[in-house]
């Protein structure tokens, strides 16, 4: 009895040693967020301080939140709406219809991600220069949309594939066309998989800098170039810089937290079995 | 595909239209650029000075194939890749288990270790960089400071260690994510019966657990090989290369080619063996764990 009490006591030691140090420089980022710029440089650290908002002030003071959010969220919801369109399609006829080239097919998609983007920066620099797609918000989403598309078709084709071929024929027997049975057989079978694509292509949109930030200046910049304008030092600037980051990881850290059910179901790339 | 009895020109009919747009947007997406790319390669094309733009066949590849950085370079592309994947899948493992146990408010510790992965890589590596790692101002410097040991000058010391350990610290998340789950599959059956026959915890990871997870993580090592090949954000935000270029990768190198120097043709040749060696890692890396993966024939 005593020996099961001390197996559950470290445990639960670990368990929470484990998981607050994981979240720690995220805690301490929001801490810092609500010190004034004198207290968060501060040795040693302080741990207890009069919270102040003057660095969201000043935050907000200097730049549109609210226009940058607003573009990290249509990017991010429309490049995933863009991918998974593409997608499905793909994926279902890759499940079940497969021919020989479907392994080689799904094998270069893949590999169109490991080309890496810096390689190909100064061709599409000037590709979307001439096609006036620099700084648009649409411009961003075929970027985006084009980088997690392997991924989306790879995870929508795991989860496919663990349908019964046998659901989809009896369907058939009834006489539903192949676009029938995707659309009423397939999908709400596959819904928690779809959503937990879904969840993952927004999450890394969300957090994609390297497009935002060579392709965007005003118009279509993203919360990754809010962020990115904070983090110059100029002066003393780190309770600044942690409210413009928290400001920018907020949303997508409790979108996240909100959904993690689904993620977690979902994000086997059917290797649970 | 057992079990499938439809005939092959039936198969025909909507195999094609229906992977036509995403095959074409992807080769749009990587050929024109790619072909771009190599054209740029080829030539002497250099930004600052506009209008001079000359085909020089080699010699972009031969100026970086003779010169350190680019070997330097493919090395510390090499090293954080299979680093970073270390501490991802241990580390993955180990909190996948632990988080896999049954002890009071698990579900919070789940949320508070999967944090990490949904924090933009620009924001986290600022954090580390500012908060963290300074060695003047910065917890770890406070911290080493008070236990009587000197400072650690992360960035200029151990830099691609402490990337590595930015990144690692961003990417276990994804592992748990995939391990965790795939853990709570396992029969719990299974293990009891082990434990029946006198099988430790040991034993039981070794021979019941760690077989079960191998294929969760290849496709961990999978994906995370992809993104982390490419590594740009992490070191633009922290040593931007440095000291010198011992934090300098592929990526780092090409970006400082075309955008620093203004060196389209450099940067595309640059690029075009980035891709070279991006193609023989996943070849070695399908050798080695392909047959995890492979289970549609």
């Amino acid at each position: 009895m005593r020996s099961t009490w001390q197996r559950r006591l470290s445990l639960t030691i670990a368990g929470w040693a484990v998981g607050l140090g994981m979240f720690f420089p995220i805690l301490w980022m929001f801490l810092t967020s609500f010190k004034t710029e004198i207290t968060a440089v501060a040795t040693p650290p302080a741990l207890f301080f009069r919270p102040t908002l003057e660095n969201y002030a000043a935050v907000l003071e200097r730049a549109d939140y609210v226009a940058f959010a607003r573009n990290s969220i249509v990017v991010s919801l429309g490049s995933t709406l863009l991918a998974l369109a593409l997608a499905i399609p793909a994926a279902y006829s890759m499940a079940f219809f497969p021919t020989r080239r479907t392994r080689d097919i799904l094998l270069w998609m893949l590999s169109t991600k490991m080309l890496p983007a810096v390689g190909v920066l100064v061709p599409i620099y000037l590709l979307w220069r001439d096609f006036h797609l620099l700084d648009t918000v649409f411009g961003l989403i075929l970027i985006d949309s084009a980088s997690v598309l392997p991924i989306v078709v790879w995870m929508l084709f795991s989860f496919f594939r663990e349908v019964p071929a046998v659901i989809l024929e009896a369907s058939r027997m009834d006489g539903a066309s192949p676009w029938e049975e995707l659309v009423h057989v397939l999908l709400p079978l596959c819904t928690p998989g779809i959503a937990a694509t879904a969840l993952l292509s927004i999450i890394l949109c969300w957090n994609e800098a390297f497009w935002s930030l060579n392709l965007t200046t005003v118009k279509a910049a993203t919360l990754a170039n809010f962020t990115a304008s904070f983090s110059s030092p100029e002066g003393l600037f780190w309770a600044k810089l942690s409210a413009a980051s928290t400001l920018s990881i907020a949303p997508i850290l409790v979108f996240g937290w909100l959904s993690q059910r689904q993620l977690v179901r979902g994000l086997s790339f059917g290797a649970v079995k | 595909m057992k079990g499938i009895n439809i005939t092959k020109s039936h198969r025909r009919f909507h195999a094609a239209p229906l992977l036509a747009p995403s095959v074409a947007f992807l080769l749009l997406w990587m050929v024109v650029p790619l072909a771009m790319t190599l054209w740029f390669s080829g030539e002497r094309y250099n930004l600052l000075v506009p209008g001079k733009s000359a085909f020089t066949g080699w010699e972009n590849y031969r100026s970086l194939l003779t010169h350190r950085a680019l070997w330097l370079a493919m090395g510390n592309t090499l090293f954080l890749l299979v680093l970073v994947l270390l501490i991802t899948l241990v580390g993955g493992t180990f909190f996948s288990i632990l988080l896999d146990q049954d002890f009071p408010g698990r579900n919070i510790c789940r949320l508070l270790v999967i944090a990490p992965f949904f924090i933009m890589p620009t924001v986290s590596a600022l954090i580390w960089k500012n908060m963290l790692m300074n060695p003047v101002f910065g917890l770890f410097a406070w911290i080493t400071h008070s236990c009587g040991l000197g400072t650690i000058e992360f960035f200029s010391h151990v830099p691609l260690l402490s990337i590595a350990l930015i990144v690692g610290w961003e990417w276990t998340p994804f592992a748990v994510l995939i391990l965790l789950p795939a853990l709570q599959s396992l029969n719990p059956e299974m293990k009891e019966a082990a434990r029946l026959d006198g099988a430790g915890p040991v034993e039981l990871f070794y021979h019941i657990e760690l077989p079960h997870l191998l294929r969760p993580m290849s496709i961990v090592a999978m994906m995370e090989m992809i993104f982390f090949l490419s590594l740009f954000a992490e070191i633009y935000v922290t040593t931007g290369g440095g000291p010198g270029l011992a934090s300098t990768n592929l990526a780092y190198l090409i970006f400082r080619d075309a955008l620093l120097g203004w060196d389209v043709g450099r940067a595309s040749a640059g690029g075009v063996l980035a891709i070279i060696l991006a193609n023989i890692v996943a070849l070695f890396f399908m050798r080695a764990v392909g047959h995890n993966l492979e289970d549609w024939d």
